[in-house]
């Protein structure tokens, strides 16, 4: 619904987020205790060390030229990449976080983001007896966990389309009840996979755009327009019903959009990143707008979406999961479990085939869904660094 | 100070309280002689330790004091509402005690003839004693009038004032994604007091709120902790609630070129009362910040468009070197983003704009759902209030940020130029 950047932008290796636990505020920028710097200059790619022990390495890199630099930490082949950061401006720094296991690894910085590389540079990993997982065979993992969440895609807008197409004649016809009913488990289908949706321009305000989020004499269509059409009794007063006229307009737009959107998503690829962020993007428009009731301000349905977006967000960490669990066990077992208190609590807001209205949930029921968000949040927004390097 | 109380004198008004001001003490007969006794805190506070403590600004300027002042690290806000069945002359009278408790305030000193710990055993004090023995602290307290003080929404000319009414001074538009709260929002008055001791700032809204009793009330008031922005160059730059740098940009007192053209209504822009003065826009800005907390460096740097550690500029340098919006990295991509905020914000995507921004953090409690309400209430000054608008409107529809605040409150005042000594604040209004 509204703007986002990672699942845009990140299409490769993630600088990670280091925790480094309790630190005085003005300690916090120093580099950790045997952190390792890089100086990228123009000409030169200098490490402070030419070896390290095993386990998790920290390199500070430093633009010290004025073209955007990027470094690099390759195989002992000198194509693998191992570890990267890019996009470093002229005088900034960023720090590249790795677990590297014992073994013979090359260091290189490419200023100006063109070549080969230069100053390609020995660096040894000792063994400090730390166990260090190894990658066994990410990239067919990843390329499964791609084509199936790709596949994934294509089926949700498919439906989205088709239930469309339902929604759209029956509210024409003028058959309120059965658009009213069609409305909140269609729009599952696009609140499943709402992160992609949303990333198509024009499509998603089209399509998604609450009224608080227009601007003054702007055009209102999609979803939310025709949902104020449907339950009008929390409109303004003086609120009039939608003409025949404007129906047609509405209905044949929210076809017209829904089926190219259909058209876009054909084609599409998921990096690993994209599948974490996706996931983690889910859960955030969970936190931002289904827990407090604002996405479905008319019918409130807000449970659905928010049911939707879980969905949405357990396949993709489905989709991951055999990798995480090689690189993080741990992290594995807390997301099950807290993926599973999630879905309890929803569980019991079951209504037949929906779910309870969100302006009838008391206070505390709000609370406890909130609470569980976050706590969920919390490990969730881990995966991308515990998974892509 | 007790002795040959005059029970004929009420000669006092032109310099100190008026009868209501006072709480009716006045009228009991104690007043005039007590001037400048009453506690005097700049005397009192000599040793005062903690930095900017005994900064005292006058108020009696050209403009008003706490906009180029360089910004405190306190904030009291308040909007008021006139009441009802208060008259023209009731109000000029509300200002004139407003001012003249304000001038005893910034100056370091107790309102009132005899302050917050003498007078008259059987009368409350005057002060509220709460600032007794702290330093001023670098107080400055400024007074803002509202579209609605004009002409109410309604179309009631209450004061005799529609005509005088700044083309400029309308109800800002709603913005894309606004969520504003009626309570939170509005008011005929303003007043901002800003202080390096919350305690001071806190003490001057409530006292300004106890003398307006009866003629004004407060509508919303906003504490902020801690300032968002920097005023002037001898100030390094604070960082806001996303725990960034804010206000790196900002018009500085030491650029009087830019303070000229950007902030101070000129002599022909509007009416001539408020040649001088400037227009405050107030924005109560949520800050989903559990969200923002477990989002990656990644994400929070590009949204802002600035390093975490340093504030420097995706594109490089340091904190004040100026963006290249133009500088492309892998895949072409330019390193501050298209949607990045500090792009968006630039005068340089906003035909040459720029505001004074003096906001302020705030932590107040939490909501229902467990999460602090907490964010930035944004304070900015600016020569019309197009300019806030132009730049608003820009970040309403494409700022990255947007996905981690959202708007709550809001409101417009037109600050008139500062008063001369034995005037009054907006006298040129009622002139």
């Amino acid at each position: 619904m509204r703007a986002r950047l990672l699942p845009l932008v990140a299409v490769t290796a993630a600088g990670l987020l280091a925790l480094t636990g309790c630190v005085a505020n003005a300690t916090a920028t120093d580099s950790p205790k045997g952190a390792l710097t890089v100086d990228s200059s123009a000409d030169a790619c200098a490490v402070s060390a030419a070896e390290a022990p095993s386990g998790n390495l920290s390199f500070a890199v430093t633009n010290s030229g004025d073209q955007v630099t990027e470094f690099y930490l390759l195989a002992e082949d000198g194509l693998r990449i191992v570890g990267e950061v890019e996009n470093i401006g002229p005088g900034l720094s960023r720090d590249l976080v790795v677990q590297l296991a014992p073994g013979t690894y090359l260091t290189t910085c490419k200023p100006g983001m063109v070549g080969d590389g230069i100053d390609k540079t020995t660096f040894t990993v000792t063994d400090s007896g730390n166990d260090v997982a190894v990658d066994a065979d990410l990239d067919a993992q990843v390329e499964v966990a791609n084509s199936n969440y790709a596949a994934y895609v294509r089926d949700q807008v498919a439906q989205l389309l088709t239930g469309t197409q339902s929604f759209a004649d029956a509210y024409l016809a003028g058959d309120d009840d059965t658009a009213r009913a069609l409305y909140a488990g269609t729009r599952a289908h696009w609140e499943r996979v709402e992160t992609v949706a949303e990333s198509f321009g024009d499509l998603d305000p089209q399509l998604d755009l609450r009224e608080a989020d227009l601007e003054e004499g702007q055009d209102w269509t999609g979803w939310h327009a025709i949902e104020k059409d449907l339950w009008p009794a929390d409109a303004e007063a003086g609120f009039t019903a939608y003409t025949p006229e404007q129906r047609q307009n509405l209905a044949d737009l929210l076809v017209a959009d829904t089926t190219t959107l259909n058209e876009k998503v054909q084609d599409l690829d998921f990096t690993l990143s994209q599948q974490t962020n996706g996931a983690i993007g889910l859960l955030d428009e969970v936190a931002t707008g289904k827990v407090t009731g604002e996405e479905e301000f008319w019918s409130h349905t807000d449970l659905w979406d928010f049911q939707a977006n879980i969905d949405g967000a357990k396949v993709l960490y489905a989709g991951v999961r055999d990798i995480l669990l090689e690189e993080d066990a741990d992290l594995a077992a807390e997301l099950d479990t807290e993926f599973d208190a999630l879905q309890v609590l929803l569980d019991a807001e079951r209504i037949g085939d929906g779910f309870t209205l969100y302006t009838d949930l008391t206070s505390a029921e709000i609370k406890a869904f909130a609470d569980q968000v976050n706590a969920l949040g919390e490990p969730l927004n881990q995966l991308t660094a515990t998974l892509v390097l | 100070m007790t002795d040959s109380p005059d029970p004929t004198t009420d000669a006092h008004a032109p310099r100190g309280l008026s009868r209501r001001g006072l709480l009716g003490l006045a009228g009991a007969g104690v007043a005039g002689l007590g001037l400048g006794i009453a506690g005097d805190r700049v005397a009192l506070a000599a040793a005062a330790s903690s930095a900017g403590a005994g900064a005292v600004y006058p108020f009696y300027q050209k403009h008003q004091a706490g906009i180029v002042t360089p910004a405190q690290d306190r904030l009291h806000f308040a909007a008021f509402d006139v009441t009802d069945g208060t008259s023209r002359a009731e109000l000029i009278e509300l200002l004139q005690d407003w001012t003249v408790a304000a001038a005893a305030m910034t100056a370091g000193k107790d309102i009132g003839d005899y302050g917050a710990v003498s007078g008259p055993y059987d009368a409350p004090p005057e002060d509220t004693g709460e600032a007794v023995g702290l330093p001023p602290a670098g107080l400055t307290i400024t007074f803002g009038f509202g579209p609605s003080l004009f002409q109410t929404a309604a179309g009631v000319d209450r004061f005799g004032l529609a005509a005088r009414r700044p083309a400029d001074l309308v109800e800002l538009p709603h913005f894309p994604g606004d969520m504003l709260e009626e309570a939170g929002s509005g008011g005929d008055l303003c007043i901002q007091a800003c202080a390096n001791d919350p305690q001071i700032a806190v003490h001057a809204i409530r006292n300004l709120s106890r003398i307006a009793f009866g003629r004004a009330a407060i509508r919303w008031s906003q504490l902020g902790f801690g300032r968002t922005s920097s005023t002037s160059t001898s100030q390094a730059t604070p960082r806001n609630l996303f725990g960034f740098k804010d206000g790196t940009a900002n018009i500085k007192a030491e650029e009087p070129a830019a303070v000229t053209e950007h902030l101070w209504v000129g002599a022909n822009d509007g009416p001539a009362w408020l040649a001088g003065g400037s227009y405050l826009v107030a924005r109560r800005i949520r800050m989903t910040i559990e969200t923002w907390d477990r989002s990656s460096l990644r994400e929070q740097e590009g949204v802002i468009g600035r390093t975490k550690g340093e504030g420097a500029p995706l594109s490089g340098g340091t904190e004040f070197t100026e963006p290249d919006f133009t500088l492309a990295g892998r895949a072409d991509q330019p390193l501050i983003d298209t949607a990045a905020h500090v792009r968006l914000a630039h005068p340089a995507q906003n035909d040459g704009i720029r505001i004074l921004r003096r906001g302020y953090n705030f932590v107040d409690g939490n909501d229902a759902l467990g999460r602090l309400d907490a964010g930035l209430f944004f304070i900015s000054f600016q020569r019309t209030p197009a300019s806030f608008t132009t730049v608003q409107l820009n970040l309403a529809r494409n700022d990255a940020l947007n996905e981690y605040i959202r708007h709550v409150g809001s409101a417009l005042f037109a600050v008139p130029p500062g008063a001369s000594e034995g005037s009054y604040v907006g006298a040129g209004l009622f002139a």
